[in-house]
């Protein structure tokens, strides 16, 4: 198989919102004054080699959600190419969708089922055997410190951290060679945090993944990313190591410089600045 | 053979989920099933009630089950339709639709689970009203062809499985509005289909539009079978329409749909959860 996981080449997303005699319609090319026109990514282009933990940093509202899902085949890119293992993920999107994962901020799940009932629905869309689902969905809950009595309750009687714990399990349980995190840790107290870095570091080691990580922990970021590349407006402002990225900026006051000191010095603004461009 | 298994493998896990999902949300199950219940009692107890409305004579218990008939096989089709349409209004409201459309699923093997879940949802539902129903009112069906009914029933469902795939890509398409759309079509069905009055008590223009709907078939077949013991062969006239209709309506669905969820993700409308 290719020494590539992701090759993500001139990627670009433009999102356009029109109306006609008022009517809002999503979708229309802009043709007047009033429609308007999101370039949420932008001539994007880079590679992951394969079992690497990617990095992506950006401020709200930068694109990184809307890259995330174009790697997931969940949007269809107007210009550029992504291919996953040698595979486009637009002409070869079923095969692509085998062998990824994505876990999103908002943890998607069937609030009323219990987590071992979403994970043995995610096993079975999976073609999973039941049985051996069921033993695998048990343990990675536990590790991830989910208790057995809450395995079989809703999970709307769930904290939003366990949530967020269920849907990394969840996309553990399928065993995808490259699996797309989008800020998986937001919102997690700092106990679970750690416990999911650990599973992700774990993940890389036993399983061979190759991981493409976006968040906005600057800690995270240093802690488990080989590379990372800034995102901002859409483009990729830098793209290096850690250390690499670090040492682009001066060092200042007689420190050494953070990625959030890096990431203010070429982007101009902060990691939690609202934007616009998506949700 | 092995592709076949696999799929009808992964299409169980849409089968799986929705009888959690009816199993979880059971109060509110028991309110529709009330509701139904309720709902098909007052429109019989109508064809009870004519000869006191009326004055004049009639055949009240043909009126009884003519009215039964329409009301369970309405119930029964509306259940099918709203199960399929509402596939993707549903996912949007849970919050699960890019997780299911991420996942490596054909459309078709994620219909195909969808169905044969709204098939046996709608008949255990309706099997409950029926047996409800049957406490109020003598029904006597001693003389009724029940293995056609069920034949004209199974040709019928797909017909309203077309019809509801091709309804469920408006929520896709409509992220506010698609869900309450698919309720116009089933009101407009419900109109124009002889559910409880033969389709010529209609104006004239409406009757061609009335023979578009395979549910004039359904029911017509269903009368004749269960009222008048039609045979397999007088059952004829309605199967193979109702057939036919559901040969074009499936394939014609999918492909709909498949144009839905392109344009879909070529705007972006996966990600709002409306």
């Amino acid at each position: 198989m290719d020494d590539l996981a992701l090759v993500v080449d001139g990627a670009t997303k433009r999102f356009y919102s029109g109306s006609w005699k008022g009517w809002p319609i999503p979708g229309l090319a802009p043709r007047n004054g009033k429609a308007k026109m999101v370039t949420a990514v932008d001539q994007v282009s880079f590679s992951v080699r394969r079992n690497e933990i990617f990095g992506v940093l950006g401020a709200n509202g930068s694109g990184k959600s809307t890259l995330i899902r174009l790697i997931a085949t969940l949007l269809i890119p107007d210009q550029g190419r992504i291919s996953v293992f040698g595979l486009d993920v637009t002409r070869e999107e079923m095969r692509v969708k085998r062998l990824i994962n994505r876990v999103s901020v908002d943890a998607a799940f069937f609030k009323k089922l219990s987590p071992m009932e979403n994970l043995m629905y995610a096993a079975r869309l999976y073609d999973m055997d039941a049985r051996s689902a069921r033993k695998q969905a048990v343990e990675i809950l536990n590790r991830l410190g989910i208790m057995a009595e809450s395995i079989y309750s809703p999970l709307e009687n769930m904290s939003r951290g366990m949530q967020q714990k269920v849907a990394i399990a969840r996309a553990f349980l399928t065993a995808p060679i490259l699996l797309l995190l989008d800020e998986p840790t937001t919102g997690l107290d700092p106990r679970s945090r750690r416990d999911v870095q650990e599973f992700i570091l774990d993940l890389r080691r036993s399983h061979d993944a190759t991981i493409v990580l976006t968040t906005h922990d600057m800690e995270e970021a240093d802690r488990l990313c080989d590379r990372i590349a800034i995102i901002d407006n859409g483009r990729v402002v830098a793209l290096d190591t850690p250390q690499g990225l670090k040492a682009l900026v001066a060092r200042g006051n007689g420190r050494d410089p953070t990625l959030e000191d890096v990431f203010m010095d070429l982007t101009g603004k902060s990691l939690q600045e609202e934007g616009e461009r998506e949700g | 053979m092995t592709t076949l298994g696999h799929e009808l493998r992964v299409s169980y896990a849409f089968v799986e989920r929705n009888f959690n999902l009816v199993k979880r949300y059971w109060g509110w199950e028991v309110v529709w099933l009330v509701y139904s219940v309720v709902n098909a009692l007052s429109i019989t107890y109508i064809g009870a009630a004519m000869e006191r409305i009326s004055g004049a004579r009639v055949d009240t218990s043909y009126l009884v089950l003519f009215l039964m008939v329409g009301t369970l096989v309405w119930h029964y089709l509306a259940v099918v339709f709203d199960s399929v349409s509402s596939m993707i209004s549903w996912e949007r409201w849970e919050g699960t639709i890019e997780y299911t459309f991420m996942a490596p699923v054909k459309r078709l093997t994620q219909m195909l689970g969808t169905c044969v879940f709204s098939i046996v949802y709608g008949m255990l539902h309706t099997a409950v009203i029926l047996i409800v129903v049957a406490f109020f009112f003598k029904i006597d069906l001693s003389q009724a062809n029940l293995l056609g009914g069920v034949l004209v029933l199974l040709a019928g469902s797909l017909s309203f499985i077309g019809m509801g795939v091709m309804a469920s890509v408006l929520p896709l398409l409509f992220t506010e509005r698609g869900a309450q759309m698919t309720n116009v079509i089933q009101a407009v069905l419900l109109l124009i289909s002889g559910v409880y009055y033969p389709i010529q008590a209609l104006p004239d223009w409406l009757h061609p539009v009335a023979r578009l709907s395979p549910a004039t078939y359904v029911l017509e077949g269903m009368r004749q079978s269960l009222l008048h013991n039609a045979d397999l062969a007088s059952l004829w006239g309605f199967v193979l329409p109702l057939v036919l209709s559901g040969l074009l309506a499936i394939p014609l669905g999918m492909a709909v749909f498949d144009w839905g969820e392109r344009y879909a993700k070529r705007t972006g409308k996966l990600k709002r959860s409306g």
